[in-house]
């Protein structure tokens, strides 16, 4: 039976609860994804602006913000400075786990990995749902701790005891702080089924002809972050669930000799809070690569369709996605230089922290080749993809700055961290993310996205980015700690007065052009212009399905893949691209075996279902062969 | 052409092959925790302690069970229904015993004043972090024994049969699986005093 008459079978009229709700084809679960982490990036952004008020002008009453806030959080048109630190660290949970892993990674890996390999769906179109909805309802829980009487968690999006571990260290130390905890606990549950699925779809269910060599590097990126997650989310659930135990039972794994304002000396002792943060920082920086590999495969994609050119050193990239991987295992105690750790313990983070240098100046180095003389197409996600080479350069270039404990024990806890981050990881894996969505609107959607609005949407974003972050590493240079309220009583940072209106109102800028992009998302998807089946000329896989955006993805059979994703500007063929499931003429016997033979292969000898590992490994290596 | 060749096959089971991309983040979760006990315990103010005997009769019955499993597993490849219900019938008792077993360890370490919250002593958090590692696990034998009770009542109603083992290979896998995590542990946590 062929298989589209299996699929057709199986298959049974949708309603609208089953296709747009409880949906378990993978499109539209990335959809599902991506318009829940535009929101979460909405709410997140809007939390930003609002601090970026209180340091720009701290001395100002706001109306709006008591209007929105209420009086409690908000009195006078001013922020309270207990619900600074809350919206701060909200800002940073939202941004990091909400929207650039879920938003990003949920996004494209459930739309791209069955497409591009040539896969009707995820291995588990079921667990992919649950996925979605623990996301959901991780989501729904978080924002709900900003409902409570005691306000959200307010110690920073790392949660490191005593604060988190203490329910009455602080207001934010409660109720909001058990409400994140449970959100975090979910999240963990939807990212590891996720993940799951991910890595299990990329290695049981390419099509003919899709050997590993022959991934389009988006598949690669997400298929490694999909491991990072699986290794690392783990661990911070073991870190969480000790923590559990401090908050709820008063174990002591991570409090020791507490004196704690009217309650007096507290009786846990024996604890270690730097151990949480070890357990923390081992998801913690992996969590980094998490963001930021969907954007870099993101971005090498976009950068080969938009040069026409064949991505440089497609070997080099899958090589440098793997070292990054595996790097970010080994380097997470550069978080720590200041917690009094071994000098040597730290000299080993350093090099190691150092080494990632190499294959992250790899990429870079091979974006900038591939774009080197190439027929250019400017669209609106090749600007955001070279948006991301910038951010990627400007931001990795203060990391070698940061991994140098040295350097780190003075800058540690200043704005030049904030400024870091944000560029390397914020912005970089934000740009990949809009670059995504520029490209693959048309896909999403079956419309293009308007251009120009496109143009004004990256400008200003771009302008506003860097003016809002590369001061602060002049700031951080200059000692100016994060984390803090106003600088009002410290004369010597009056100096940084207007620095900071200007990165406020550069904030304020960016976040209307957010809403110039939220006006061309969601009107394009009714009235933009009809985008045809390949409307950017690119080889992958999901170029060849219909239109019609249909369950299953191919009406008849699987395309088989017969080259690589990057065939642009071949000479040998008279298009600048050739497909990857374009046969070359005369060759389909030499790269596949006949049917015949494999039949008869099998038949002798059947197939149990007790695989082993070694066997599995042994099939994924051996050069594909049909 | 190409309609004439076959679709590329799936190498194992997704099923399958999801419960030990399943297996290895539980394995992470375990060295994410043994890892913070050696972390903790290189910090000093450290209280070494034997572990209770009963501990060394859990790893006997969770290794016995791993034997009935594989009983259970070779019954179903060969389409012995009896067999199976035997099989699955001592690994749940087995496993139950498993978890009492643990239970008297803890209240043995109670009694040596050994508690899972030490107020008060500091040192005697490694009593915690003991109790802490064994009760994660047994969370996950806790739910084995919930998944051969469905196997069990499976078996009943003939869903399990030499013609449909992937659901019984599947508990299988994660019995041993969570079978030799405790063997592991107990190494760890026998052998932890002399790191």
């Amino acid at each position: 039976m062929s298989s589209s008459v299996a699929h057709a079978e199986h298959h049974h009229k949708e309603t609208f609860l089953s296709k747009y709700v409880f949906s378990m084809d993978h499109k539209m679960i990335s959809k599902q994804f991506l318009i829940t982490g535009i929101i979460m990036g909405v709410i997140g952004m809007a939390m930003s602006i609002a601090f970026r008020l209180q340091l720009a002008y701290p001395d100002t009453s706001f109306p709006i913000l008591e209007w929105f806030f209420g009086s409690k959080w908000a009195p006078d048109g001013k922020l309270d400075a207990g619900y600074y630190m809350a919206l701060v660290t909200m800002h940073g949970t939202i941004m990091v786990f909400y929207v650039l892993t879920a938003g990003l990674s949920g996004t494209f890996a459930n739309l791209l990995l069955p497409l591009q390999i040539g896969a009707r769906d995820m291995a588990s179109p079921f667990m992919n749902m649950l996925s979605y909805w623990f996301f959901l309802l991780s989501s729904i829980v978080l924002l709900s701790s900003l409902f409570v009487e005691t306000g959200p968690a307010s110690g920073g999006w790392t949660i490191y005891p005593p604060l988190s571990a203490l329910p009455k260290a602080m207001p934010g130390s409660g109720m909001g702080m058990t409400l994140w905890l449970t959100a975090i606990v979910l999240f963990i549950v939807s990212s590891l089924l996720g993940g799951i699925n991910y890595i299990s779809t990329v290695l049981n269910m390419r099509t003919k002809g899709m050997s590993m060599t022959r991934l389009p590097l988006t598949v690669w990126a997400l298929f490694l972050t999909a491991v990072l997650g699986l290794l690392s989310f783990p661990v911070l659930l073991g870190g969480g669930l000790l923590l559990l135990f401090d908050r709820g039972f008063g174990t002591s794994f991570y409090l020791s000799d507490i004196y704690l304002g009217s309650a007096g000396a507290l009786e846990h002792t024996g604890g270690s809070p730097i151990l949480f943060q070890h357990l923390f920082w081992f998801l913690g920086h992996p969590e980094v690569y998490i963001i930021i590999m969907p954007a870099l495969g993101i971005t090498s994609e976009i950068i080969a369709v938009n040069s026409r050119k064949p991505i440089f050193g497609y070997t080099a990239m899958v090589i440098s996605l793997m070292g990054i991987a595996f790097l970010s295992f080994i380097v997470w105690g550069h978080h720590m230089f200041i917690t009094g750790m071994n000098p040597l313990l730290g000299a080993v983070f350093l090099v190691t922290t150092l080494i990632i240098a190499v294959p992250s100046a790899v990429k870079t180095f091979n974006y900038l080749a591939t774009l080197w003389r190439g027929n250019i197409r400017f669209t609106n996600a090749m600007m955001f993809a070279i948006g991301l080479v910038s951010f990627f350069i400007s931001g990795g270039l203060t990391g070698i700055f940061l991994g140098n404990a040295t350097l780190d024990i003075q800058l540690h806890d200043t704005y030049f961290v904030v400024g870091h981050f944000h560029i390397v990881m914020g912005c970089a894996a934000i740009f990949g993310m809009l670059a995504g969505i520029y490209h693959w609107f048309p896909k999403m959607f079956g419309r293009m996205m308007n251009k120009p609005l496109g143009y004004i949407h990256f400008w200003f974003t771009f302008i506003s980015a860097y003016l809002v972050f590369f001061p602060m590493h002049f700031m951080g240079l200059a000692g100016v700690p994060r984390r803090y309220y106003a600088f009002t009583l410290l004369p010597e940072y009056g100096v940084w007065f207007d620095v900071n209106v200007v990165m406020t109102l550069a904030a304020i800028l960016g976040g209307i052009a957010q809403i110039i992009f939220l006006y061309n998302f969601f009107s394009s998807i009714f009235i933009g212009k009809r985008s045809g089946t390949n409307p950017w000329q690119a080889n992958t896989l999901e170029w060849t399905t219909p239109e019609e955006r249909i369950h299953g993805n191919w009406p008849g059979e699987i395309p088989t893949v017969y080259r690589w994703a990057y065939d642009y500007s071949n000479p040998a063929y008279e298009e600048d691209f050739m497909m990857q499931n374009v046969p070359d003429e005369g060759v389909e016997e030499e790269l596949f075996e006949t049917p015949k033979t494999k039949i008869n292969k099998t038949s002798k000898k059947p197939k149990t279902e007790a695989v082993t590992l070694f066997t599995l490994i042994k099939n994924w290596l051996k050069p594909n062969t049909i | 052409m190409t309609t004439q060749l076959q679709e590329r096959k799936a190498t194992v089971n997704p099923k399958k092959f999801s419960l030990w991309l399943l297996l290895l983040g539980i394995l992470m979760l375990f060295s994410g925790l043994t890892s913070a006990y050696i972390v903790r315990k290189g910090d000093g103010n450290w209280f070494d302690f034997e572990l209770p005997p009963i501990f060394m009769y859990s790893t006997i019955i969770v290794l016995l069970s791993s034997l009935t499993m594989i009983w259970a597993y070779r019954a179903a490849k060969r389409d012995d229904i009896t067999g199976i219900k035997i099989g699955l019938a001592a690994t749940i008792i087995l496993g139950t015993a498993f978890v009492i077993s643990q239970y008297i360890g803890w209240v043995t370490l109670s009694d040596q004043g050994l508690h899972f919250v030490n107020p008060k002593y500091g040192d005697r958090v490694s009593a915690s972090f003991l109790i802490a590692i064994a009760a994660i696990h047994l969370v996950h034998i806790l739910a084995g024994i919930v998944y051969l009770i469905v196997m069990f009542i499976n078996t009943f109603r003939f869903k399990i049969h030499k013609k449909n083992t992937l659901q019984i290979s599947m508990c299988n896998t994660y019995w041993h699986f969570v079978g030799f995590l405790w063997v592991y542990l107990y190494m760890f946590l026998y052998f932890a005093p002399d790191f």
